[in-house]
């Protein structure tokens, strides 16, 4: 162990070294001399030294960074300079990921009673959390393309704010409806589709999304065209309005009222509503239904042979996974009090897919932390409003050429005969059967 | 055990015909396979070999004839009931799910036919002392078995829906003669032990026929001959474009 690490050790601080020396010699003009016209015109300059000290120490720093996490996720056989015993360490660390997650978001809230924003953030990326577990039944389970998964984001919005503002329906009335419509709809869009595959599969479902938002824009008498609709009723705690007034929650607790009660019953409400949909799929996979979206993925001629009904199998695909993105639809409405198309674009179908395959196309952890990284991220990087793209581009190609099965690339098998043993993404990557 | 045909065959195709698109790849097929033979269906590439067995599954649809199994006529069933009337496929080319693991593969198989945990759990250790090496990779990805480990997982998933018939696609493509001699093997095993009946389609002529009871030669869509596994194979005609002619070219 000890002869193989130290080449590899030798290799990094060389590398680094390399590296340092060329942006010593880069920047020792750049950064070192500064150069301005003076106030007659004269050329004026001034050496700063300690900055390009420190370019070179970051760039000698990083180099090194790089060259490890290069190694770790480096094919096999590469010599390993990070002790095995880390390696475990960071495996168990690994494990502990979810539920510390879990607990974390849990008590977000709680740490965070007094800071609406972040509260706000929360609520947005669990969200998108909950549209990507969605999307993540068709997508990463059953392996459809869906270019148009936001058609049933905003079919549960509108069901959800027409039903309450056109027949004063209540919010946990309107949720399943909202979501037994979406399903509907899933279940209209898969029937033209069931002969489709990979690209053409694509454009149909991207359609699909662009007819959904024309419709709405243009059928002004139902939906209200571009001005949407307004007023959608604010969700209530099974029928206890969250208001100041004497009949609210607040007074009925007998606990001062503050208008923060809302907003963490609101990131309950999509945590719980995120959780229900992990849990469902989670289910789901361990049933022959859920093994037949994967099989369906993989192989569909296979399927029909194994005696595998693929029109039901790939209807209940779309099927679930609209549902679970009207139920986020009709959250997103309760939540905002106006909708108008123009939440629904092509754009947001982009991002939750972004989403999921980024997390590693059927991993449910994976698809939470892009959730976290994409939107956090992009809430993170405001300030720098104009650069932002640019970043998150380059991340993506980065993590791509990098992680090209997504953050969490392994899936966890659901049949287990003698022992659980999850299988490693390192030992088999795609394409190399 | 004799080859004569039995009087009532548990799969009978009469007269089957079948097209993709205008191109017909069935002419009127008349085939017969006895209950626990196994039958060997040879012939050359695009003879129409592997269109008889879709045919069976209902993929292309049959445009003329019919296909009877165990007296009942199955010509329109949907692909996905076939599998549940206890006829089992292994698809021309394997077809094992690459990503799924050998457990999941093989579970794949039982879940379509409502078979219980007994009967998983009994199917499981009949395949595992058919196919050891099975055993060893059950938490492996198929898609990381070699191609003779993922033959065997293709005809350990068929197995798993407890068939009466085994249909076999060119179960030797691409295997070593080693490989493929343990898969015939298996299939032989299956055929006396289990009592098995088994309709292989193969390009390997020699090993077919020697394996099988009875054969068919197929031509351009067309049974030219039948006979059993010993008589075919001594045929100057099969000899010729089936043994020696690749020997000679």
């Amino acid at each position: 162990m000890q002869t193989s690490r130290a080449p590899g050790v030798a290799f990094i601080f060389k590398k680094a070294l390399i590296s340092a020396l060329v942006a010593l010699v880069l920047f020792s003009l750049m950064i070192g001399v500064r150069t301005e016209a003076g106030s007659d015109g004269q050329l004026t300059y001034w050496t700063r030294f300690g900055d390009l000290a420190m370019m070179v120490a970051t760039v000698f720093g990083g180099s090194i960074v790089v060259e490890l996490l290069r190694q770790w996720w480096g094919p096999v056989g590469t010599v390993r300079v990070v002790p095995p015993q880390v390696t475990s360490a960071l495996s168990f660390a690994g494990r502990l990921v979810a539920p510390v997650l879990l607990i974390f978001t849990f008590l977000v809230p709680v740490i965070f009673y007094n800071e609406r924003y972040i509260l706000d953030l929360g609520i947005l990326v669990l969200t998108y959390v909950m549209l990507g577990w969605g999307l993540n039944v068709v997508v990463g389970l059953a392996g459809l393309l869906d270019l148009g998964y936001v058609a049933f984001y905003a079919v549960g919005a509108y069901s959800y704010a027409l039903l309450a503002t056109n027949f004063g329906l209540s919010f946990w009335i309107c949720l399943p409806l909202a979501g037994i419509l979406a399903a509907f709809w899933g279940v209209l869009l898969g029937f033209p589709v069931l002969r489709l595959r990979g690209d053409y599969l694509a454009i149909v479902t991207l359609a699909f999304g662009e007819i959904i938002r024309l419709v709405l824009l243009n059928w002004q008498s139902l939906t209200g065209g571009p001005n949407g609709v307004t007023g959608i009723p604010r969700p209530t705690m099974f029928g206890i309005p969250l208001s100041p007034g004497d009949d609210g929650l607040a007074a009925k607790l007998g606990i001062e009222f503050s208008p923060t009660h809302r907003i963490v019953f609101l990131f309950y409400l999509i945590l719980a509503l995120a959780l229900l949909t992990n849990w469902v799929t989670i289910r789901l996979r361990r049933l022959p239904i859920g093994r037949a979206w994967e099989a369906l993925r993989e192989d569909e001629v296979a399927c029909r042979a194994l005696g595998i009904n693929t029109t039901t199998t790939k209807l209940t695909a779309f099927a679930t996974g609209a549902m679970f993105g009207g139920l986020a639809g009709a959250f997103f409405a309760t939540r905002q009090g106006f909708i108008s198309p123009e939440s629904f674009t092509f754009h947001e179908s982009a991002l939750v897919l972004a989403i999921v395959v980024l997390g590693g196309m059927g991993s449910q952890l994976g698809v939470a932390l892009a959730a976290l990284a994409m939107i956090g991220g992009f809430e993170l990087f405001r300030g720098l409003d104009q650069y932002r793209m640019l970043v998150f581009g380059m991340a993506m190609v980065l993590l791509m050429i990098w992680r090209p099965r997504g953050l969490i690339g392994h899936r966890a098998p659901t049949v287990f005969l003698e022992r659980n043993q999850a299988i490693s993404s390192d030992l088999v990557k795609e394409g190399h059967g | 055990m004799t080859a004569s045909s039995p009087t009532t065959p548990l799969l009978a195709i009469r007269g089957l015909r079948a097209a993709y698109g205008k191109i017909e790849a069935l002419k009127g097929v008349d085939l017969e396979v006895g209950a626990g033979e196994i039958v060997a269906l040879i012939g050359a590439n695009g003879a129409g070999k592997s269109t008889l067995m879709m045919t069976v599954f209902g993929r292309p649809r049959a445009r003329a004839g019919r296909i009877e199994y165990d007296g009942q006529d199955i010509t329109g069933v949907p692909t996905h009931e076939i599998a549940r009337l206890r006829i089992a496929q292994s698809p021309e080319g394997r077809r094992i799910f690459p990503r799924m693991s050998v457990a999941e593969n093989l579970q794949m198989g039982a879940d379509a036919t409502d078979s219980s945990d007994a009967d998983r759990a009994s199917g499981l250790e009949r395949i595992f002392t058919l196919f050891p090496r099975l055993k060893e990779r059950m938490t492996q990805r198929g898609g990381t078995l070699s191609g003779g480990e993922q033959q065997m997982l293709a005809i350990g998933r068929a197995l798993m829906s407890r068939p009466r018939l085994l249909m076999l696609d060119e179960p030797s493509l691409g295997l070593a003669p080693l490989i493929a001699r343990q898969i015939f093997d298996a299939i032989r095993t299956l055929n006396r032990q289990d009592g098995l009946t088994v309709l292989i389609v193969e390009q390997n002529a020699n090993h077919a026929l020697k394996l099988a009871h009875r054969g068919y030669v197929m031509v351009n869509g067309l049974i030219t001959l039948s006979g059993t596994g010993s008589e075919l194979l001594q045929r100057p005609e099969i000899r010729a474009a089936y043994l020696e002619g690749g020997r000679r070219g």
